[in-house]
């Protein structure tokens, strides 16, 4: 007790995650969901239960007999991670365990495409879960194929050519139409909006969806070390807003309460010209992005009056 | 309430346990350069623990950041999100 720095209590963000998160998987370097299982250890510790579709995640917790995470794990097939959730949950119900967290943690592949009608299900149902939709915009495990998450003008090995032409599919707007009790968005540039999130949702009973922003260095084609800054550029250019819909309100997180005034946002060629992906994109698509930010500004404007 | 039977003595149930590096030594991955500690020049501000993305970073609140090269993939991310510059790439040798 001589120094006064030791007193000093750890903030529960990094330290509550050590021994739970193990180093060594076998995530690319500069993957961005190792960041967001540190934040997830920081609030449940281990006790939680992940329920996990075919996505990166799957490869990235490594093969028998070892997982890179001190936690129940659940490896399903792709289409189900919200109905086996919704199983496990009911489990853990019967058996009188009321201190472990079910959470299914799927792809946006294994949301927005394949996953969507067991997820549309369990919303309906308003099972005892927590649903985290990370997303790196592509079907990255596989090799870089167009999903409905993939924002307009991306290459992807689908869409060779012109790149995408459809806007992004608005999985948190879908989630919100459910009227399920809790919808936030998150980035992984904001690990701490990212906590305070979840320790709302671990206080709220029923079904809660959390739309996590998650930047994959091979599949947009950036240098690793880029991974963060490209999320933050994200939020500080407008293209992703971070929101919380609670009890029929939707509020504006702090990181994107800045940017509701359309003069602090950074132009969005910023965040284009950083990505590969992005490299042959036409001034006409630009604009085409410009309107879809403006459009998702003008209902965050609608839904917070 | 539900009964449970547990799985019978010395049954073989296939369970993957957590461990260390279930990828490998993944430092071997680092091509060229590794992240390095200016010691003097580091906040203790848990940033770059907090970022890891190797999970190799630990922060002590005296010591400040030590890095475990063991699984360090050398991404260099800890490079960009520290706010005062302490931690640099240098080659290898």
């Amino acid at each position: 007790m001589s120094a006064p720095q030791t007193q000093r209590p750890l903030p529960p963000l990094p330290a509550k995650a050590r021994g739970i998160v193990l180093p060594g998987d076998t995530s690319c370097p500069g993957c961005p969901i190792p960041i967001a299982f540190k934040v997830l250890a920081s609030v449940f510790g281990d006790k939680m239960i992940l329920v996990i579709p075919a996505c990166c995640t799957s490869v990235i917790l490594g093969t028998y007999p070892g997982q890179s995470l001190k936690a129940g794990v659940i490896h399903v097939p792709f289409a189900s991670a919200a109905a086996v959730a919704s199983g496990v949950a009911a489990a853990l119900k019967m058996r009188g365990i009321e201190d472990v967290q079910v959470i299914a943690w799927a792809g946006d592949g294994g949301t927005a495409d394949i996953g969507m009608a067991t997820l549309s299900g369990a919303a309906e149902r308003n099972e005892d879960i927590i649903y985290i939709m990370y997303d790196n915009e592509a079907y990255m495990n596989t090799g870089i194929q167009r999903s409905s998450a993939t924002p307009q003008g991306a290459w992807t090995t689908t869409t060779p050519v012109l790149g995408k032409l459809e806007p992004k599919k608005d999985v948190a707007k879908i989630m919100i139409a459910h009227g399920v009790p809790y919808v936030a968005t998150a980035s992984i540039a904001y690990p701490h909006d990212f906590y305070q999130k979840l320790m709302k949702a671990k206080s709220i009973k029923g079904f809660r969806f959390i739309h996590l922003h998650a930047p994959c260095p091979p599949g947009w084609r950036f240098d690793p070390m880029y991974t963060v800054r490209i999320a933050r550029l994200a939020v500080e250019t407008g293209l992703w807003i971070l929101y919380e819909y609670h009890n029929g309100k939707l509020m504006l997180s702090p990181p994107s309460q800045p940017y509701l005034d359309p003069s602090k946002r950074k132009p969005i060629e910023e965040y284009l010209k950083l990505q590969g992906r992005f490299r042959k994109i036409t001034p006409e698509l630009i604009k085409a992005i410009q309107q879809h930010v403006e459009s998702n500004w003008e209902w965050i404007k609608k839904m917070m009056s | 309430m539900v009964k449970v039977v547990p799985p019978v003595d010395n049954a073989k149930v296939p369970l993957t346990k957590p461990v260390e590096g279930v990828g490998g030594k993944t430092g071997l991955w680092r091509t060229m350069y590794k992240p390095v500690v200016d010691s003097s020049k580091c906040t203790k501000c848990f940033l770059c623990e907090i970022y890891c993305p190797g999970v190799c970073i630990v922060v002590d609140p005296v010591k400040g950041a030590t890095i475990n090269y063991d699984y360090c993939k050398g991404c260099g991310l800890c490079t960009d999100v520290c706010p005062v510059k302490a931690i640099s790439m240098v080659p290898e040798e």
